[in-house]
């Protein structure tokens, strides 16, 4: 069934007021960008998600996680969206937490996640276009271990993180699936060096130099060539996440931008007056509700382990992002000169929008997926 | 959750046996669907048979109650059955306006003897209906239709005309909208049902782009209606006609219009333009999620939990999407795509839907139209 169960409904109204308050662009996504955070969240804010059991969300129970699964995750991001909360739940408590599962690194890391200590950060790309198979960075082994020399671009939170999850490639061509490896590498390794940036919207993504970085054999996350599999969970986990983030911030802009139709007036009119505008305003909350059906339906699938899920976590990832960029290009023309002024908070959605639209794979990279895996 | 299992192991078990191999074939075309009615000409003993076993169950009409010829399921085993149905192929048994749009409306409305006499005919297809509402004069501004019902002591005397009236050439009812009061616009309005059979009706189709006739002119000169044959009030068939209007855009919607489970870009085959195939992949997106959006709208629905203008917002982004599919059918057809009456475009099937699918977003209340009920009945702009 689609809709959600007691259970979630439960968590959805535990969430909403919570991140609505304590999440909201005032105290948190403004407060961090205005004062140069060099997180850009607040870890007070993120020991509340744990308190609250939300770091440990996907962790299984015998992890002392609360053992839930992707819709309940979005439920969550959804909130994150809305209020655009800066905080690590997309990359660390939902996408590296899948790449761990059921991982010997598991052990290590995940009692930390629970307890809202540790940062994960995952490091796939190397362009400037998310295609997570397309890895050079050499990963050699050498002693007991392995040596890892490489590059790696847009890693969320990759500064301020305890652990680095990196796909390597131990064999196979540059293209290749097989051949991956997944290591976890410690942010203080000697001869890592993180060049922490701030984007668009003022969360902090780094940009990592391995050079001769040596790990472990206890490091790799699975199997040695065998990454391929660990990395996938993460990211249908991580894009599946963002598909009901983008949806929050969908919501979000969209309603504040209601807001905007119900009370300003021209010509002596509230411009929500203009069948113009009402059309407009009429055909965005369709797409969100068709971008919303699409997120659950993708986590839904995911937590079945269904076989049409990857199918479906590129329909609501690449659905999710135009249907945001829709909303944050809406809302800041409806809303005129006073939405592009930095004082005014729709802008901020739209930057948002911008990120996560990239994040794990644009909208017309998630088409050619949809392509790709419908045969085409 | 064992008792759901049960049936769906039953009901997948019942199908497979009673099914006839030919019902599972996919439709070629809305020409290959099951109408029914008193003129009823079956296209093969398997579509009579097929018919036949499944009202015998119910299953025509699987989630009305037993008593007016349903099936009694609940809204988890008619799920249950279409997901079974779906796996099978199995075609629906009844394509039917008195299922998908007047049968609500009577459960609704209607009253006891009403509910008794009709449902039961339409459960077992032995009645077709066509739909009176459109008017020349009426067309998006439904209410000021002017077919008037004037009061004659035991009877109704029907005169006007109705337009788009689809099929009434080939119904043998109609539900319809007259006017019973001048002297309030929508609280003016009464819902009828009368036999096409009846002295003064007469029907002529008109000839579409699409070289078709699914829709007719309707005209009524004097036609006596029982009075007993209102559903609702005199005077508040507004109310009813809303209703129904509000499923009829369930079932434009739900006909699989826009989104469908299967990928475009899949059934289309090689697509070597390489705008194409993205303008197709961009396309597939947007139909997909559209189908996940079916599927929670109708569990939405059966649990109570759907907003009254929610359909409204599902006729408009399947039937708009329904027109972009057909005009990438076009496109990745190429010239082939723009033959009409050859026999190696099937008749032109191609451009013949394509331009039939123009009409997905004016029947039933255009695009526009639903907008401004979105605009209105859910986002509350003002003066809406």
């Amino acid at each position: 069934m689609m809709t959600l169960t007691d259970d979630q409904i439960m968590l959805q109204d535990s969430v909403a007021p919570f991140m609505a308050a304590e999440g909201a662009i005032k105290p948190q996504l403004r407060h961090w960008r205005d004062t140069k955070c060099k997180d850009g969240f607040g870890h007070a804010l993120w020991k509340q998600f744990a308190e609250l059991g939300l770091t440990g969300i996907l962790i299984p129970e015998a992890h002392g996680g609360a053992g839930l699964g992707m819709v309940e995750a979005g439920v969550v991001l959804e909130e994150v969206g809305r209020n655009l909360t800066p905080s690590p739940f997309l990359t660390t408590a939902v996408a590296a937490v899948r790449a761990l599962d059921g991982s010997a690194q598991a052990e290590r890391w995940f009692s930390g996640i629970v307890a809202g200590d540790v940062i994960a950060a995952l490091a796939v790309d190397e362009g400037k276009h998310h295609d997570p198979s397309r890895v050079a960075m050499a990963a050699t082994r050498s002693g007991n271990g392995f040596t890892l020399n490489g590059t790696k671009q847009f890693v969320i939170h990759g500064a301020s993180a305890d652990v680095i999850l990196v796909a390597a490639r131990t064999a196979g061509g540059p293209s290749e699936r097989d051949g991956l490896t997944l290591f976890a590498v410690e942010r203080d390794a000697a001869g890592l060096s993180v060049d922490n940036l701030a984007m668009v919207d003022s969360s902090k993504a780094a940009r990592l130099t391995f050079n001769g970085v040596t790990v472990d054999a206890d490091a790799v996350i699975g199997e040695v060539d065998g990454g391929w599999i660990p990395l996938s969970r993460a990211l249908s986990a991580g894009r599946a996440g963002a598909a009901a983030e983008l949806v929050g911030v969908a919501s979000g802009a969209a309603a504040m931008t209601l807001d905007y139709l119900r009370q300003r007036q021209q010509f002596g009119k509230y411009i929500g007056e203009y069948q113009a505008l009402q059309h407009r305003a009429a055909h965005l909350f369709g797409e969100i509700e068709i971008a919303r059906a699409a997120a659950l339906k993708a986590a839904q699938l995911l937590d079945t382990g269904d076989e049409r899920a990857d199918l479906m976590v590129s329909v609501a990832k690449a659905k999710a992002a135009r249907v945001s960029a829709l909303a944050v290009q809406e809302g800041v023309q409806m809303h005129g000169g006073i939405g592009m002024t930095d004082e005014h908070d729709i802008g901020l959605y739209m930057k948002r929008d911008v990120v996560l639209g990239n994040l794990f794979g644009s909208a017309t990279w998630h088409a050619g997926e949809v392509a790709r895996l419908s045969g085409y | 959750m064992a008792d759901l299992d049960t049936f769906r192991a039953e009901t997948k078990s019942w199908l497979a046996a009673n099914c006839p191999p030919e019902m599972r074939q996919p439709m070629r075309s809305e020409k290959d669907a099951c109408w029914g009615g008193r003129n009823v000409a079956f296209q093969s003993p398997a579509q009579k048979q097929w018919l036949e076993v499944m009202a015998a169950r119910g299953w025509t009409v699987p989630d009305w109650p037993s008593e007016y010829g349903g099936g009694g399921l609940s809204a988890a085993e008619t799920k249950v059955l279409k997901e079974e149905m779906a796996a099978l192929g199995a075609r629906s048994p009844l394509m039917s306006f008195g299922i998908s749009m007047l049968g609500p409306a009577l459960l609704k409305f209607g009253t006891e003897e009403q509910k008794v006499h009709y449902l039961g005919q339409i459960a077992r297809g032995e009645i077709r209906w066509c739909q009176g509402y459109s008017e020349p004069g009426a067309g998006s501004d439904l209410a000021g239709l002017q077919t008037k019902a004037e009061d004659a002591g035991d009877h109704y005397v029907v005169n006007g005309q109705k337009v788009w009236t689809s099929y009434a050439d080939e119904a043998d009812w109609i539900f319809c909208l007259v006017r019973t009061s001048t002297e309030s616009k929508h609280k003016g309005i009464s819902f009828l049902l009368f036999d096409m059979d009846s002295p003064g009706v007469s029907t002529k189709p008109i000839l579409l782009i699409s070289g078709n006739s699914p829709f007719c002119e309707t005209f009524f000169d004097d036609v006596h209606v029982p009075k007993d044959q209102v559903v609702g009030e005199v005077n508040k068939g507004w109310d009813v006609a809303k209703y129904l209007l509000g499923h009829e855009r369930e079932m434009i919607s739900g006909m699989g219009l826009g989104g469908e489970k299967q990928a475009l870009g899949a059934a289309l085959g090689p697509i070597d333009d390489p705008l194409l195939r993205a303008e197709i992949a961009a396309f597939d997106v947007d139909s997909l999620a559209f189908a996940a959006m079916s599927e929670r709208f109708i569990d939405q629905l059966k649990a109570g939990a759907s907003h009254p203008a929610f359909p409204s917002v599902m006729k408009y982004a399947g039937t708009e999407l329904n027109k972009r599919r057909h005009g990438l059918v076009m496109a990745a057809g190429g010239s082939d795509a723009l033959e009409w009456d050859s026999a190696g475009s099937g008749g032109g099937k191609a451009p013949r839907e394509w331009l039939r699918t123009k009409a997905n977003s004016i029947e039933g209340g255009t695009s526009e139209i639903q907008l401004g009920i979105v605009a209105k009945h859910i986002l509350r702009l003002p003066g809406a």
